[in-house]
């Protein structure tokens, strides 16, 4: 199954709580599971250092769990919601890390701020990248660790985030990047609707910068 | 209007909006590698789609190949997983006429060292390439990002990347660059002041003389961590360094093609009066030379420093300072020439061209690697700078001092292949990323510049290169 062109509407599901700030994509998913030519399969090998014990590689079974790791912890086994501090995603550009996290069960990731290219890559998967406030981040920690488990409700097309414990809070997404979602639209399919007006753009392209079209 | 250089090119490359409000701009090359595309070919495969403009491609292999015992090719890699990878790129290049440097070709090497090297990198272009450090190719005045891989498939599809414009950011370094110290150790000065996403949603244009006075390479190494600043691209202005650099490379423009190319090139550069939405100075007189000591590139401090100490930083900070030492297997106050090594790592995008690696012979010439190094690598960023380092006579001159001299490729920056550091293995390397496990899982890593990895191997531990002038 690929884990392209995810619609995401809305969403109820489990907070799980990841108090770590800067996580990197080399953490997401470590670089010996990029070796694989498919786009599936990453799941089992998310934050795979932090997860387990032992160094993983592919294919690799009998894994030790890391007990301490949150994702570990029993309460957040079905967590479909991550929870995390600021610049989420950074450093490489491998979308093999929202591969992971959707396999893993994610949909939804919860942030006061992403690195740019992986939040690209998020949409282009389906894997919501919500971005609040420090306060509102702030607010949800709490409420989790309070709460010991905090399941809350993600809506897309209103925009906000419900649930029992917590006071709505509204976010905002690219009108344009959200009606995308809520449709499940074929990127390429979009923008190749457009292939009259970007080969008369390639055109006159051509006489501006014509040294690019030359034989190489 | 005043407009940025980053303005202009968008302007130049700006086909128009989608149907649903988003904005294409036009892709003017395409570099590929063997790990972020092959899911991408396959994407078009199932959709029945081929390649808009394959003449925009080019295509190396880097990543997951070994350094060494190439002789056998492709059948000579051990990972299996790996060795499928390199068939696959072999492949899709073959079924789609794409110009490809596969492991025989002289030409073959890390993907951000071999566009430039072949002029296939030129200003005013629009370039995207699967891989973060695409922000490199900035030092030539070209507009570059790093995407993910369904906007590898995007882009092969139809020659467009989906964007929202970026911001203009200004980097000004400011002052005189004092001997020792090199790009490297500004671009970790300029990370360290802003943090690692100082530069988010921005496109950094760097500026000043000194900035000027850099060689093309020197450029190309600031350029290259723009990326580990958060932003979306680097910049660098358009001038006759660069065009001395590529006039005469086997993809630049000739004869009246090249005398076009440099009209409009020239025009290109920001307007005087530009405005950028935010500014940043940073003084480089009294720069020392850099180094981390964290696991992410802001946790940088300067050689002469000791190790920070979290009880100093704001609460969030220490957090993360605290794992970070902890990770690093690091106290607080120890000062960073104290600290032994096990390996020293010469290569990456970010410090593997010729001048690098003349910066490295120059210091290591008749010494010798300190006897507690359980190895040190030099891996040349592509096959011909290793033909070139040759013919200097630096191969030599390293391997003298008891330097491994491997074949091109990403190396130890990644530790895809054998090249790696063991649980708890100390390193200075010439990388871009200090994370976590990059370099092998426990690993530690110290980013520095070429420099200091030369002085830092023969001393054995991190090193003050001026000590060594
Ligand atoms: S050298 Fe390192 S940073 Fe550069 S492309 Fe290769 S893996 Fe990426």
């Amino acid at each position: 199954m690929t884990s392209k062109h995810l619609k995401f509407i809305q969403h109820s599901g489990k907070v799980v709580p990841f108090d770590r700030a800067n996580v990197d994509t080399d953490q997401i998913i470590p670089k010996q599971f990029l070796k694989s030519i498919k786009r599936t399969g990453f799941g089992e090998n998310l934050f795979d250092a932090w997860r387990f014990l032992d160094e993983g590689y592919i294919g690799k079974t009998d894994r030790q769990e890391n007990p301490k790791f949150v994702l570990n912890y029993p309460q957040y086994h079905d967590a479909s919601i991550l929870l995390a501090r600021r610049n989420f995603g950074c450093g490489s550009s491998r979308e093999h890390a929202v591969w992971a996290l959707l396999q893993y069960g994610f949909r939804c990731v919860i942030a006061p701020s992403f690195a740019d290219i992986f939040y690209n890559n998020s949409l282009n998967n389906g894997l919501l990248p919500v971005t609040l406030s420090e306060t509102q981040v702030d607010t949800l920690f709490r409420l989790t660790y309070e709460n010991k488990t905090l399941t809350i409700e993600i809506d897309l097309e209103t925009q906000q985030i419900t649930g029992e414990k917590l006071d709505t809070i509204g976010f905002t997404i690219d009108p344009n990047r959200r009606l995308r979602l809520l449709e499940g639209l074929d990127e390429i399919a979009l923008t190749l609707k457009h292939a009259s007006e970007i080969q008369e753009f390639e055109k006159q392209h051509r006489q501006r910068m014509h040294w690019l079209f030359s034989s190489r | 209007m005043n407009q940025t250089l980053f303005d202009k090119i968008w302007q130049l490359h700006f086909v128009g909006q989608r149907d649903d409000g988003l904005e294409l701009m036009y892709i003017d090359r395409h570099l590929i590698h063997e790990v972020t595309s092959p899911q991408a070919f396959e994407g078009l495969r199932l959709a029945n789609r081929m390649p808009w403009r394959k003449q925009s491609i080019l295509a190396t292999v880097d990543h997951s190949i070994p350094t060494r015992n190439r002789h056998n090719g492709v059948e000579g890699i051990d990972d299996s997983i790996a060795r499928e990878q390199v068939i696959t790129l072999d492949k899709n290049c073959r079924e789609h006429e794409i110009e490809y440097f596969d492991m025989h070709d002289e030409r073959q090497g890390i993907v951000h060292v071999v566009g430039p090297e072949q002029g296939a990198t030129l200003p005013g272009m629009t370039i995207v390439c699967g891989d973060s450090h695409t922000s490199t190719h900035g030092a030539f005045g070209a507009l570059a990002h790093g995407i993910g891989t369904s906007e590898v498939e995007h882009v092969l599809a139809t020659q467009c990347l989906v964007q929202s414009r970026s911001k203009n950011m200004r980097v000004e370094f400011r002052g005189t660059l004092p001997r020792g110290v090199s790009a490297k150790d500004m671009i970790l000065a300029l990370i360290r002041q802003i943090g690692t996403a100082g530069a988010t949603g921005h496109v950094i244009e760097y500026c000043g003389e000194s900035v000027a006075n850099l060689s093309v390479e020197g450029r190309m190494t600031i350029c290259n961590m723009s990326i580990e600043a958060g932003a979306r691209a680097g910049l660098m202005g358009i001038d006759n360094t660069l065009m001395n650099y590529l006039e005469g490379r086997p993809f630049s423009p000739v004869g009246k093609q090249w005398n076009d190319a440099v009209d409009v090139w020239l025009s290109l550069n920001s307007d005087v009066g530009a405005t950028y939405d935010k500014e940043i100075v940073v003084e480089i007189n009294d720069l020392a030379p850099q180094v981390s000591w964290g696991t992410n590139p802001e946790m940088v401090v300067s050689i002469d420093e000791t190790v920070p100490d979290p009880a100093s930083m704001s609460y969030e900070k220490a957090e993360t300072a605290q794992r970070a030492l902890q990770y690093m297997g690091l106290e607080p106050g120890v000062a960073m020439k104290d600290l032994e090594l096990d390996k020293i790592f010469i290569g990456s995008c970010t410090n593997a061209r010729i001048e690098d690696i003349r910066s490295v012979a120059a210091i290591v010439e008749g010494r010798r690697v300190a006897s507690n190094l359980q190895a040190a690598y030099v891996v040349p960023g592509s096959g011909l700078v290793k033909q070139q380092a040759e013919a200097e006579g630096l191969d030599e001159i390293v391997k003298a001092a008891g330097f491994e001299w491997r074949d091109p490729g990403c190396s130890m920056c990644l530790a895809m292949n054998d090249d790696r550091l063991y649980p708890e293995e100390r390193c200075a390397s010439t990388s871009n990323r200090n994370f976590e496990g990059r370099q092998g899982h426990l690993g530690r890593t110290h980013l520095v510049s070429p420099a200091t990895a030369a002085a830092s191997a023969i001393q054995g531990r991190l090193a003050d290169v001026r000590e060594y002038l």
